[in-house]
């Protein structure tokens, strides 16, 4: 293990609340050990500001193994930073050189309004999972799990689609502020089992729907989303979630006739 | 205080079923009429909180990120147990309990093991319904593997995302009554005290952490599904937001909190890089299927580069000590051994605080044997995670690994119903100590969680309700809602005012860990424990007068809830202590270095074959001990030997 200290310059966004209009901060960074990660140097910085009686920096973190998707910000202009498929708590130092000058800044878009400093509220994410981006089956009303196969091709690309750890960095990236990826990551899964087919339809139309009313922008096909995603969550199912709303929205209009409403 | 556990009698396969044929129940139309309060989003809390809204309660859940879908249950990686004998390989619910039981080290109530072992078939079908994507066979049906030395295939998995897709299916069906209405969510809020009136749970206090108001919440029943206090050892494999707080207030209430010190130490981890490290990552135990364990055998070659050293100086002390098991010895004696030789000065890796402690997991004669291509087919995700932390390239150089802590089975002890001390007042998940005993068999602790959460607490809330039938209403200006919203008060206040404001809450929470890794860790001797019972409360007090938390308590203020957490885990390592001291006998993880016959832990059933639960008494130096004895009419209580 060769071991390296690093000297930094960080240009840090502090904001107090969702209304102050915040600026950015610099703070140097001494002596930072390139083993360390990402937040762990935040940390030596939070701890020496505690100790200084002044506010340490806000940041949203959990688990810090690249799961939960609790951290996030922008690291000189990319959504978690340099090292692709990192979240920022597994971005280590030895990603950056002696003298570097990083500017760290929250997430930005309408549809996340900060919080403080570098938390952001994501909770519009929340709303449209709860749109629609379930299967309808009280617990207990299941039936015996192998009754229905599903090909082995089928359940990996579910898979493929259900990595989404939910962090927002494919918002943060989109020029738009577009949360397409995301939601169409989840559309994508319930449509590739067969659990998920009753209420396909349905749950494209309101997902989308309730994605559109959290104030996100639209999808022009830039493709920064995918590049920032630190789970490699595909493009393709944009298009395919494209694809199932025009099928929903072609039958739409019957079904809504049927159900007197 | 009395601990009845109201468990059912009769033939044990029957008791599930029999107890719900007699137990109370909530008419539908009535079920509105009652407010119930879930403190937890993981898999015990999400499941039930969801479960409980798809019944008709009101359910309030409360969880501190800022997200449901973010609790700890999301990190887990490697699987879920379930009796389903997919396999055809001998599997039912019977041997699943057995080797619960067998694996607890005859430390666990069998009516409830037995009912865990049970659900899991349950747990499986409505994960699948809720669009889990499992890994499938070619045949479209679900894949099983063997995990943790189980002599049967019974683990399903989702990749090694196997927490996060279940937390998801709960998320989702928990974001489906939020929808409906059923249940109210509360994301980064924090239960800081419960309400109890009458003797009865009655609702929490919470604080609003980005507004840093108090409220309080009244309901007819409180379920804490806080997950685990594995961050009393400040470094561990739990997110840096796990807790005790809500289980340790709750226990300063009058929740009996059982086998305190019963804490599973796992022994593939990325050891400690630096004394800044913040948090430890485990790796998956199936690592060592294939690497072969070793250390330097002279202490002069501890910091040579390990291809440098030759075969004969390198000591591959599990493959030599147990020549049956090999490296594939159990959790607890892997782990144990990898401390014995960092004690002797065989560790390697960086110095941390003037010690090596790590000890090498090589691949290189199984990529020797297999190729590097079956190995990257295998560990791939792993090797990338372990190159991204530490910067090596584990196909060309060994691993290094050392233990960290990991879960804990202790917890707010609780009777068949998973009802507290406290009427009304119910514990799941990892927050209980329920089913596991001495320690937790890999891949069980989902299968707890889910199990609490889906079916057992939606069912066993309803007889309690049942019973009680309405509670009178309680005011918000109750004297005791007030007094507990004053309590809260004055803490915040403390908190913030500490007389010679020094130091950072890291920074005695770092101290606390390093006194309860070192004397109450791994190996515990009845000195180290007494040492710590005398330097916990020093450096508590020490806490008290020189905490430092800047800002204040009107604002999203992380130091703040740091603090508060920190405050919570002096009191639990201070019992912890006393209970492993209490505890004169070796158990499952809990190894006394006093109680060992050949090298291996010693139990002592004629003394402890019972449930330690620990009462409040107002002094953290001095809790009350009562037993719960353990009685084993379907497994024979025997000892193991890994020889
Ligand atoms: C790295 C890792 C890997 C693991 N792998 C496996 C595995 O492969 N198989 C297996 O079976 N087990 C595994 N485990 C164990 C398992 O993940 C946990 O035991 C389990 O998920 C705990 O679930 P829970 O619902 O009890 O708690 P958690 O998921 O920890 O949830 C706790 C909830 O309580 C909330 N909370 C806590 N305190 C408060 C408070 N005061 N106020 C408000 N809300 C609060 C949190 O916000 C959170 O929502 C693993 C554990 C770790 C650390
Ligand atoms: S802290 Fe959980 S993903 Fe980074």
């Amino acid at each position: 293990m060769s071991d390296q200290l690093l000297n930094l310059t960080l240009h840090v966004w502090r904001q107090d609340g969702p209304t102050d209009n915040g600026h950015f901060e610099t703070y140097q960074a001494k002596d930072i050990t390139t083993h360390m990660s990402f937040l762990e140097m935040l940390d030596v910085i939070n701890e020496d500001l505690i100790e200084d009686g002044k506010t340490p920096i806000a940041f949203d973190h959990d688990c810090r193994e690249g799961i939960c998707g609790a951290c996030g910000m922008v690291i000189n202009g990319r959504p978690h930073g340099p090292q692709r498929l990192t979240t920022t708590c597994q971005l280590h130092m030895r990603q950056f050189s002696d003298g570097d000058e990083l500017w760290i800044e929250p997430w930005r878009a309408s549809g996340f309004p900060i919080v403080r400093d570098l938390c952001v509220d994501r909770s519009a994410f929340d709303r449209i999972i709860q749109a629609g981006g379930y299967v309808s089956v009280n617990t207990g009303a299941a039936r015996e799990a192998n009754e229905i196969p599903v090909g082995k091709l089928d359940a990996d690309l579910a898979m493929d689609a259900a990595a989404c750890i939910g962090c927002g960095a494919c918002v943060a990236a989109c020029p738009n502020a577009s949360a397409v990826l995301f939601t169409s990551a989840k559309i994508g899964q319930l449509a590739m089992l067969p659990h998920g087919q009753p209420e396909r339809q349905d749950r494209v139309r309101k997902m989308v729907a309730q994605m559109d009313a959290e104030g996100f922008g639209s999808c022009t096909n830039h493709e920064e989303c995918e590049a920032a995603c630190p789970k490699g969550i595909s493009v393709n199912w944009i298009g395919k979630m494209n694809r199932e709303l025009i099928a929903a929205m072609a039958t739409a209009k019957d079904e809504v006739e049927v159900r007197g409403k | 205080m009395e601990l009845r556990s109201n468990e059912p009698s009769g033939p044990i396969e029957q008791r599930w079923t029999e107890h719900k044929a007699h137990s109370k129940l909530v008419a539908p139309n009535n079920r509105r009429a009652y407010n119930l309060i879930v403190i937890g989003s993981g898999l015990a809390g999400g499941a039930a909180a969801a479960s409980l809204g798809e019944l008709g309660y009101r359910v309030k859940c409360f969880c501190f990120q800022d997200s449901p879908r973010r609790a700890h249950s999301i990190a887990a990686q490697g699987g879920i147990n379930a009796a389903k004998n997919y396999k055809n390989d001998g599997d039912s619910v019977f041997r699943l309990f057995y080797d619960t039981i067998k694996g607890g080290d005859f430390r666990s109530r069998e009516s409830n093991t037995w009912r865990l072992a049970e659900l899991s078939v349950n747990i499986i079908d409505q994960a699948v319904a809720q669009g889990v994507p499992f890994a499938r066979e070619y045949g479209g049906l679900l894949a099983n593997r063997s995990f943790g030395g189980a002599q049967v295939s019974r683990t399903f998995y989702a990749r090694g995302q196997t927490g996060q897709q279940l937390l998801l299916g709960a998320y989702q069906a928990l974001s489906r009554q939020i929808e409906a209405g059923s249940v109210t969510m509360f994301p980064r809020t924090e239960m800081l005290e419960l309400i109890v009136h009458d003797g009865a749970a009655r609702g929490i206090v919470t604080r609003d952490l980005i507004t840093g108001k108090l409220d309080t919440h009244i309901a007819d029943a409180v379920i804490l599904c806080s997950g685990g206090y594995g961050n009393v050892f400040y470094l561990s494999t739990n997110a840096k937001g796990s807790n005790c707080t809500a289980i340790w207030r709750a226990h300063r209430q009058g929740a009996a909190f059982a086998n305190p010190c019963y804490t599973q130490i796992h022994p593939t981890c990325i050891p400690q890089a630096g004394t800044y490290q913040s948090k430890l990552t485990l790796m998956s135990e199936s690592l060592r299927n294939d690497g072969r364990v070793w250390v330097p055998r002279k202490k002069e070659d501890v910091d040579k580069r390990p291809e440098d050293i030759p075969a004969k100086d390198r000591y591959y002390y599990l493959e030599e000590r147990y020549p049956a098991f090999g490296n594939l010895v159990p959790r607890d004696v892997a782990s144990r051994n990898a401390l014995y030789v960092c004690n002797d000065g065989l560790g390697v890796g960086p110095e941390v605080d003037g010690q090596r402690r790590g000890v090498y997991l090589d691949f290189k004669d199984a990529i020797q044997r297999l190729g590097e291509d079956v190995i990257r087919d295998r560990y791939g995700n792993l090797f990338e995670m372990y190159e991204r932390i530490t910067g090596e390239n584990p196909y060309k150089t060994p691993m290094r690994i050392y233990p960290a802590t990991h879960y804990t089975m202790g917890g707010l002890w609780v009777d068949y119903n998973l009802q507290t001390t406290i009427p009304g007042l119910f514990a799941g998940g990892e927050a209980n100590f329920s089913d596991h005993g001495a320690n937790r068999l890999g891949a069980s602790a989902l299968m707890q969680g889910l199990a609490d959460g889906y079916f057992v607490l939606p069912f066993t809330i309803g007889n309690y309700l049942g019973t009680v039938r309405k509670l009178p209403p309680l005011a918000d200006d109750h004297p005791d809602v007030k007094r507990a919203v004053a309590a809260v008060e004055a803490r915040v206040d403390k908190l913030l005012n500490a007389p010679d404001p020094k130091h950072a809450p890291e920074y005695f929470h770092r101290k606390l860990g390093g006194i309860i890794w070192h004397k109450c860790g791994m190996a515990r001797t009845r000195e180290g424990l007494q040492e710590a019972i005398e330097e916990i409360p020093k450096l508590r007090e020490q806490f008290w007068r020189e905490v430092k938390v800047t800002g204040s308590g009107e604002e999203l203020n992380q130091t703040l809830e740091r603090a508060g957490r920190v405050a919570d885990f002096f009191e639990l390592g201070q019992l912890m202590c006393i209970d492993a001291l209490n505890r004169e006998e070796s158990c499952g993880c809990h190894f006394r270095e006093e109680y060992q016959r050949d090298g291996e832990a010693a139990r002592d059933d004629e003394h402890f074959q019972h449930v330690s639960a620990w009462e409040w008494s107002g002094d953290p130096e001095a809790p009350t001990l009562h037993k719960e004895p353990l009685e084993f009419e379907y497994v024979k209580p025997s000892t193991r030997n890994y020889k």
